[in-house]
């Protein structure tokens, strides 16, 4: 009975979005009038300043929040990972995963064998035993991906995951996004603040205006994987961007 | 060759193990002698005292009230009575843990009943215990009921605002994370709320088993029931006898049972402590 859901087109449709927080004169429009579609399988980088926004929308995308106006239409089932890897710091690595996997029905010995399969796509195996006070922080971020991936999402929702990380540990894991993604034909939506990180995983990079949060322009990002954060076309666009963002923030200093 | 240098970066990103405590040999001596030494030196100055020849006719220094201590061991009175006491502890706790726990959940869900009843909690809480008493003797008579009464409503208010406090204090990011994954309802309360609460709610339990054990101590100088020795009965026939040897005796074995639950306690907290990774040393 659940085939109908996982043949449904996965993907993601935002029709003339808007969202206002609170009412009367205190209210504050987070988005205003966004559309967008994300194709399955395609990886989407939203990007903007502080007030534009990206984490409202990602929560409309997730059901956690109702949009003011306009319609959000997702196909299939939506993980979200944070800039905090939201672990539950009861449980090992292990039981982070499977407790996930619980919430979806999985059985007892299933759960561990799926567990421990997710734990070697993050290449985390020997770790699962391990609370996570005891892993650093791009290996508790890892152990989050884990979870997500053990959703069975066919949307993944990334706020910033990246955000709280090592330079050299975050070029390891957009290399991990990659290779996972590939694979499994996930539509992500990864908003940043980190022009560089959006051209290097983005498949496009969508600019957003701050208050109110607009789409401003789109890019397409034409260049082969795998991609280096450091190469020349990457930095390139991102150049070109990060111009135009700087243009948009300027506004607001007048 | 990506996935070895991600090994290598996690290997030099893990703590450095911290030197563990040696071994259970040693661990065990530093645990001891601070204690021992503060033992030895309330004796000290209990001798002292007795040496001033302060109060010399109803003060026995400590070589006498051990001994009496000792003699009193050998006879089958004061286990029966420990006994006793302990017996009506954990009754009354158990009873308080389960009540406060309803209430507590109940409360912390239900957000009318939290406005009418929340703060009526604190105000029982506030409430000294023996105050209780005289009421739970008219209503009960002078049973073991009315000290068990006291007990559940001493303890019960802590256990209950203990685990108020957990499920308020849930991580928001960690219910945004749960919901997400599906954990909905019950399922939600068993594997996110309730386990994120287990520290204020473990807190909660050593303040209440607190609150029990005043209650119940204080129930057995007030609610004499005949043909039953407790502890309380001891103390207070002592009291009567003026043997003063005997009550500092008694004295020393409320206190010995009170620090002996509390460790329980504080070994429970400090797992759970180093389980979340919240101890200092890691």
């Amino acid at each position: 009975m659940s085939t109908a859901v996982t043949e449904a087109p996965a993907a993601v449709t935002l029709s003339a979005v808007s969202k206002v927080h609170g009412h009367g004169r205190g209210a504050v429009h987070a988005l205003d009038q966004v559309s967008l579609t994300a194709p399955p399988g395609e990886f989407t980088c939203l990007i903007g300043a502080s007030g534009c926004g990206k984490s409202t929308l990602l929560s409309l995308v997730a059901g956690l929040d109702k949009p003011t106006s306009g319609q959000v239409t997702v196909g299939g089932r939506v993980a979200l990972m944070f800039q905090e890897p939201g672990l539950f710091p009861w449980l090992s690595a292990a039981g982070n995963i499977e407790v996930a996997l619980r919430a979806r029905g999985v059985g007892r010995a299933e759960r561990k064998r799926r567990a421990a399969e997710l734990l070697d796509v993050v290449h985390l195996g020997g770790f699962g035993k391990k609370q996570p006070h005891e892993l650093s922080g791009g290996m508790r971020q890892r152990v989050a991906l884990a979870r997500a991936l053990a959703q069975d999402a066919d949307v993944l929702l990334m706020d910033e995951p990246f955000g709280a990380l090592d330079a050299m540990t975050r070029d390891f894991l957009h290399d991990e996004l990659d290779r996972i993604c590939a694979g499994r034909n996930l539509t992500v939506l990864f908003v940043t603040h980190n022009v560089r990180e959006a051209v290097r995983l983005g498949d496009r990079v969508i600019l957003l205006s701050s208050r109110p949060g607009r789409i401003i322009a789109e890019y397409p990002v034409p260049m082969q994987r795998p991609r280096r954060i450091d190469s020349a076309p990457v930095a390139q666009l991102a150049g070109t961007i990060t111009d135009r963002l700087r243009e948009q923030v300027g506004r607001h200093g007048k | 060759m990506a996935s070895n240098t991600l090994a290598g970066l996690d290997a030099l990103d893990l703590d450095v193990p911290a030197r563990g405590g040696g071994r259970l040999g040693y661990r065990a001596w530093a645990w001891l002698w601070p204690k021992a030494l503060a033992v030895a030196l309330v004796i000290l100055a209990w001798e002292l005292v007795h040496l001033t020849g302060w109060k010399k006719y109803v003060l026995p220094g400590p070589g006498v009230t051990l001994s009496n201590l000792w003699d009193q061991a050998q006879t089958g009175l004061l286990w029966h009575a420990i006994r006793t006491t302990l017996e009506r502890a954990v009754i009354g706790f158990a009873l308080a843990v389960l009540i406060g726990m309803v209430v507590g959940a109940l409360v912390s869900r239900i957000p009318p009943l939290r406005a009418a009843v929340g703060s009526m909690i604190t105000a029982l809480q506030t409430m000294p215990s023996i105050a209780w008493f005289p009421f739970a003797i008219i209503l009960f008579g002078e049973t073991t009921s009315a000290i068990l009464f006291v007990i559940v409503l001493g303890a019960a208010p802590s256990i209950a605002n203990g685990l108020i406090t957990g499920v308020d204090y849930t991580p928001p990011l960690l219910l945004k994370a749960g919901t997400l994954m599906g954990l909905r309802r019950l399922s939600l309360y068993r594997h996110l709320i309730l386990p994120a609460s287990l520290p204020s709610f473990v807190a909660g339990l050593k303040q209440g088993w607190a609150f029990a054990w005043r209650s119940l101590l204080a129930g057995e100088l007030l609610v004499l029931i005949a043909n039953q020795p407790s502890i309380g009965v001891l103390l207070s026939t002592y009291q009567a006898q003026a043997d003063m040897a005997s009550t500092v005796a008694i004295m020393i074995v409320i206190l010995v049972l009170g620090l002996c639950v509390d460790s329980a306690f504080g070994a429970a907290d400090r797992a759970i402590r180093r389980r979340w990774g919240l101890t200092g040393t890691g």
